[in-house]
Formats: C-alpha cells, sequence, structure tokens
C-alpha cells in the first residue's frame, strides 16, 4: 500500500536542499520506509506493552555534582566565527 | 451589543536551582562570562550523551505533587525538534504525549470569589542558550547578526500548562502570584520573573457568553512581571473585542508585549502551523516513579502556602494580610517567630504587611537588612496592649526600630512617644481645650456631636499625641453632654 509523502515539506523541515531527482530517490525510499512500518502496525498489539527503549531499563540518573565545563577556547574552538567569548552568527529571521 | 467573556490559559517556564544542569556537570550559575559554563552535552557536540539530573526529578515532582497532579508512573523524555541559533542541538529534549505529572488544580482568590485553576500538565525539559541581536539598534528584524551564549542551555526548565480556566486579568494574576508563592516555598526555584527564572505565556481569547466552542487564540509573550502579565492580559482582551466589534476576526498568532506602550503587538506570524517531529529521545530511558518515590515526595512537601494563609486567618489576621505574610520574603520567617513567642497576630500581622513591607520598598531593601527581630514586635505589641504606646506612636516606634534607633523601648523614650499615664494631666490639657473652644463645645451641648473629634485632635496636638486618643474622647463627651 503506497503511502502519500510530502517529501518536499519533510526536507524543507529538516533544513535539507534536494534537486528534484534527489526529491524523486528520497520519496520512493521514504515511501518502503513508510510502507513496512505500515504493516508492522497492522500487527495484533494488543496486551503487548509497548517498547519505548531496546534497553529494558528506567531511571538512569546522575546525582546533581557540578564536574567542570570547558574551556571557553576550546568552546569556541569550532565556531566558524566569535566575538568577545560569543558565538557570532548570520542574523536571525522571526523569533522561534 | 454582545457581552464577550475572555478564555486564558497560562504556559509558565520555571527554572531550577540546581547546582549542575539537566543533563550534564555544568554549574547553574547565572552572571557568568558568555560560554564558560558549557560542555560538549549542552552545546550539543555530535556524540555527547545526556544523563538526568535526579535533583531535578525530585524538583518536578514536587512542583508537580503540591499542584495536586496525578503523577505517571512511566513517562518518557521526547525531542522537539526546531531550528534556531540558540538551540546548539536543533532539538529540545522534553516531554510529549506522557509528562511526569498531570491533571492538577491551584485554588486561586480574587475579592473573595475563590475559584479552582486546571492543571493540564507539568512537564520536564531543559533551557535554551541566549541569543543577543547586534546592530539595527537591536532590533530582531534589523540585525547584522546575532551573538550566542550558551550558559543557560540544558538549565533544568519546568513547563506548567493550565486548563483554559482563567476568565480576566486579574485571576492571571492571582494565579501567576500563587504559582510563584508555590514554587519558593518548595525551595526548588527563586522564580525572579525579572531575571527570567519564571517566565509566563498567556493563551487569551475571546467568545460571546454562552458560546462554548473557543475562540481563536493568540499567544502573549515578553510578560517579565505580576503587574504585566495582568496589564497584558486586560490589554489584550480588550484588543480583541474592539477588533471583533469592529468586524474583524481574531488571528492565531504569537503577540509581544510591550511594557513601555502597554500594548501587544503582533510578532512575524509563520506561514505554516509548526510541525516539530517530536519522537522518543533515544538517548534516555523511560522515568519511573513508583508509589513509594511519589509517597516520599509528598511526605517531604512543606506546608504551603495556602494551608499557611488558612492558619494565619485562623490566628486572626484578615485574608488580605495573610496573604502578604505568604508571599513577601522573610515577613513570614518573622511572623511565625513572633507568633511562637507570643505575640499578638492581629497586630504584628498589620505591621509586618503595612509598615515593613512599605518601609523595604522605601529603602529598596530587603526584610533581612532591617533592625528588626522578631522579639521587637512582641515588645512594641505589648507597649500597646498595656496602653504605653498608642497604636499611631507604635508605628512611629516601629519606624525607629527599622531604621536601627533600638528596641521599642528605648525608641519610645528617645523619640517621647509613651503616653501619659497620668489621667489629671490629660485632663488639664481637656479643660485648656475646652475653655478655648465654647463654640465646639455649645454645639455638642446643643446635640451636635460632630466637634467631638476635633477636640480630640487638639489635645492630642496639645500633648504631642501622646494621650490615649479613646481616654480623651471619654472624657471630653463626659465633661460637655452631661
Amino acid at each position: 500500500m503506497p503511502v502519500e509523502i510530502d517529501i518536499a515539506k519533510v526536507a524543507s523541515l529538516a533544513r535539507i536542499a534536494l534537486s528534484a531527482d534527489e526529491l524523486r530517490v528520497y520519496e520512493e525510499q521514504l515511501g518502503a520506509i513508510l510502507e513496512h512500518a505500515e504493516r508492522v502496525q497492522q500487527l495484533p498489539t494488543e496486551g503487548i506493552p509497548p517498547t519505548s527503549h531496546p534497553v529494558p531499563m528506567t531511571n538512569a540518573f546522575r546525582d546533581d555534582d557540578v564536574t567542570g565545563s570547558l574551556p571557553v577556547a576550546d568552546v569556541l574552538a569550532g565556531a566558524p566565527a566569535s566575538e568577545d567569548g560569543y558565538f557570532r552568527v548570520p542574523p536571525v529571521l522571526g523569533e522561534s | 451589543m454582545t457581552d464577550y467573556e475572555a478564555v486564558i490559559g497560562i504556559e509558565t517556564h520555571v527554572e531550577l536551582m540546581t547546582d549542575s544542569k539537566m543533563f550534564c556537570g555544568c554549574p547553574v550559575i547565572f552572571g557568568e562570562p558568555p560560554n564558560t559554563t558549557t560542555c560538549p552535552v549542552c552545546l550539543g557536540l555530535p556524540g555527547a550523551m545526556p544523563v538526568p539530573n535526579a535533583k531535578a526529578m525530585e524538583g518536578i515532582l514536587k512542583i508537580g505533587t503540591a499542584l495536586d497532579c496525578e503523577v505517571a508512573e512511566i513517562s518518557y523524555f521526547h525531542r522537539k525538534n526546531y531550528f534556531y541559533p540558540d538551540l546548539p542541538k536543533n532539538y529540545q529534549i522534553s516531554q510529549y504525549d506522557v509528562p511526569i505529572c498531570h491533571d492538577g488544580s491551584i485554588a486561586i482568590d480574587v475579592d473573595g470569589a475563590p475559584t479552582m485553576i486546571g492543571i493540564t500538565r507539568v512537564h520536564m525539559e531543559e533551557d535554551t542558550g541566549k541569543s543577543i541581536h547586534m546592530g539595527g539598534g537591536g532590533r530582531i528584524h534589523d540585525a547584522e547578526y546575532s551573538l550566542l551564549d550558551f550558559n543557560r542551555s540544558g538549565v533544568p526548565l519546568v513547563e506548567i500548562v493550565t486548563e483554559p480556566d482563567i476568565r480576566s486579568a486579574d485571576q492571571a494574576r492571582a494565579y501567576g502570584a500563587e504559582l510563584q508563592r508555590i514554587v519558593r516555598t518548595l525551595g526548588v526555584s527563586d522564580a525572579r520573573l525579572e531575571e527570567g527564572s519564571m517566565r509566563f505565556d498567556a493563551n487569551i481569547s475571546i467568545r460571546p457568553v454562552g458560546q462554548e466552542e473557543l475562540g481563536i487564540r493568540a499567544e502573549v509573550k515578553n510578560v517579565n512581571s505580576l503587574r504585566s502579565l495582568q496589564r497584558a492580559v486586560a490589554f489584550e482582551i480588550e484588543r480583541q473585542i474592539a477588533h471583533v466589534e469592529a468586524g474583524g476576526t481574531v488571528v492565531q498568532e504569537t503577540r509581544h508585549w510591550n511594557e513601555e506602550s502597554g500594548k501587544t503587538t503582533s510578532m512575524r506570524s509563520k506561514e505554516e502551523s509548526e510541525d516539530y517531529r517530536y519522537f522518543q529521545e533515544p538517548d534516555l530511558v523511560p522515568i519511573e516513579v513508583s508509589a513509594q518515590w511519589r509517597d516520599a515526595i509528598v511526605a517531604g512537601l512543606p506546608e504551603l502556602p495556602a494551608a499557611q494563609r488558612a492558619r494565619y486567618e485562623a490566628l486572626g489576621v484578615d485574608n488580605r494580610v495573610a496573604g502578604v505574610l505568604t508571599s513577601t520574603e522573610g515577613i513570614g520567617e518573622l511572623f511565625e517567630e513572633a507568633m511562637e513567642a507570643g505575640g499578638d497576630a492581629r497586630l504584628i500581622g498589620n505591621w509586618l504587611s503595612g509598615e515593613v513591607v512599605a518601609w523595604t520598598r522605601n529603602e529598596n531593601k530587603a526584610v533581612a537588612e532591617a533592625h528588626l527581630e522578631a522579639a521587637h514586635l512582641v515588645e512594641l505589641a505589648g507597649l500597646v496592649a498595656d496602653s504605653t504606646l498608642s497604636a499611631s506612636a507604635a508605628k512611629q516606634v516601629l519606624g525607629g526600630v527599622l531604621a536601627g534607633e533600638g528596641t521599642p523601648t528605648e525608641v519610645a523614650e528617645a523619640r517621647d512617644l509613651v503616653q501619659i499615664s497620668d489621667s489629671s494631666v490629660i485632663e488639664a490639657e481637656v479643660d485648656a481645650v475646652l475653655a478655648a473652644q465654647p463654640d465646639a463645645v455649645a454645639s455638642i451641648a446643643g446635640g451636635d456631636m460632630k466637634p467631638i473629634g476635633f477636640l480630640v485632635g487638639q489635645v492630642m496636638r496639645a500633648t504631642g499625641g501622646k494621650a490615649d486618643p479613646k481616654q480623651v474622647s471619654d472624657m471630653i463627651r463626659a465633661k460637655t453632654t452631661s
């Protein structure tokens, strides 16, 4: 059963620029994945608790201890631009 | 003309004051130089693994149970995906379909009308970094570039969402104030609105009275005081009503509250609706809250503000005063101490909520900075009770104590405010005033009681405020009407 996908919207949400050819290729590949998921969803799963994580464990917490931070020079080492200890980025249009 | 009803829901974000961040061991400290409290986890570097802070989980459970919420036995972290420079991973770790706490309520009271505000959910997430927009006069749309500081990135953040149960700007403010009191009482956050450790977003819509269906809502952001919350909600309700009355329709949008102009303005609205593509955070395992854990949290809750107010009211303090005593830092503690030492609840409550709060505002100081001890309040109440001081003299003495002039007895003597206990001295003053005011005396003798107040005032002035006004009044009455 083919699944409808708005591949251009999916790409734009992920901020990935795709050519027309690439859109076609990924639409087909993603379609196959979603069709598989649809088949899985038809399995009778009543009474089976949903699995959220492959490892059967809960509450992997840490104590509230300060273990330190990176030197600011290291923090900014990979940044294309910085200014006075800040990361410098192109202007942001529109608040999130 | 149609009557409209406002429907308001409030989303509140509270930063938890843990020692370390939500998912890494960077410290939670404010005012540090930019990007000095960051690490691969809170910078979103590839391969870094988040591990939740147990203390933050305890903090959110305290908030949830204090708001009378159900606690989910199992809940999950999700990734909320969106792109913004202050969010380095391009997703925020949050909770989605199963929040850790849900279905609670807060009781508020506006002008003696108690109302329950439903709490839809309380969920755990992480704060973002901060952006500074440079050039273009600091306006976001005209900025030439932006600077990013990730010190705040990953600070534990609790989001508290109400049902659309709020109906007025006054109720919105009362809700915000009560939530702030609760969070502070729990000791999980300093909940300072002006510093952003507590932030409100209000969803506001209107509908004709009697209509079941909800109107289109606008979300108002940038509200950073309780007063702004009230003003912003009031403005937005009026704006929507005026717009609809003029034939317009309310559009779903985000609006920015401007404190100076006292108005909300539309922020650039997005073409498409948000699509956060939530999915379960694969780096984190589910959160399981056992009945034992939940019960231990509930057992460890401190006395909450509503219970505290009820207890104060039972001592004879009025409702408004009880509200001030439970919402001003340092005041409640002094009151409690004074009560333990056997002080008069009504007098001391009134002084603390009146003179003492006014002093902190005028001096711009905290209660702890005043030279005021609970023992002073008890002593002062004793001086009023045994008629050493009149009520008004007691307030002057309190002013002296706050200013560091000494104990109440010392201040009363130094400022010469002790009441004249010798009634013959007062009687002499009364006689002198009556002799000087024959017209007033004649009026009273003729059945007009109004000049009595005037005569009392004259005697009080003659005695430098040191006579007991009740005694003076009785004396004048006896001498003029018999």
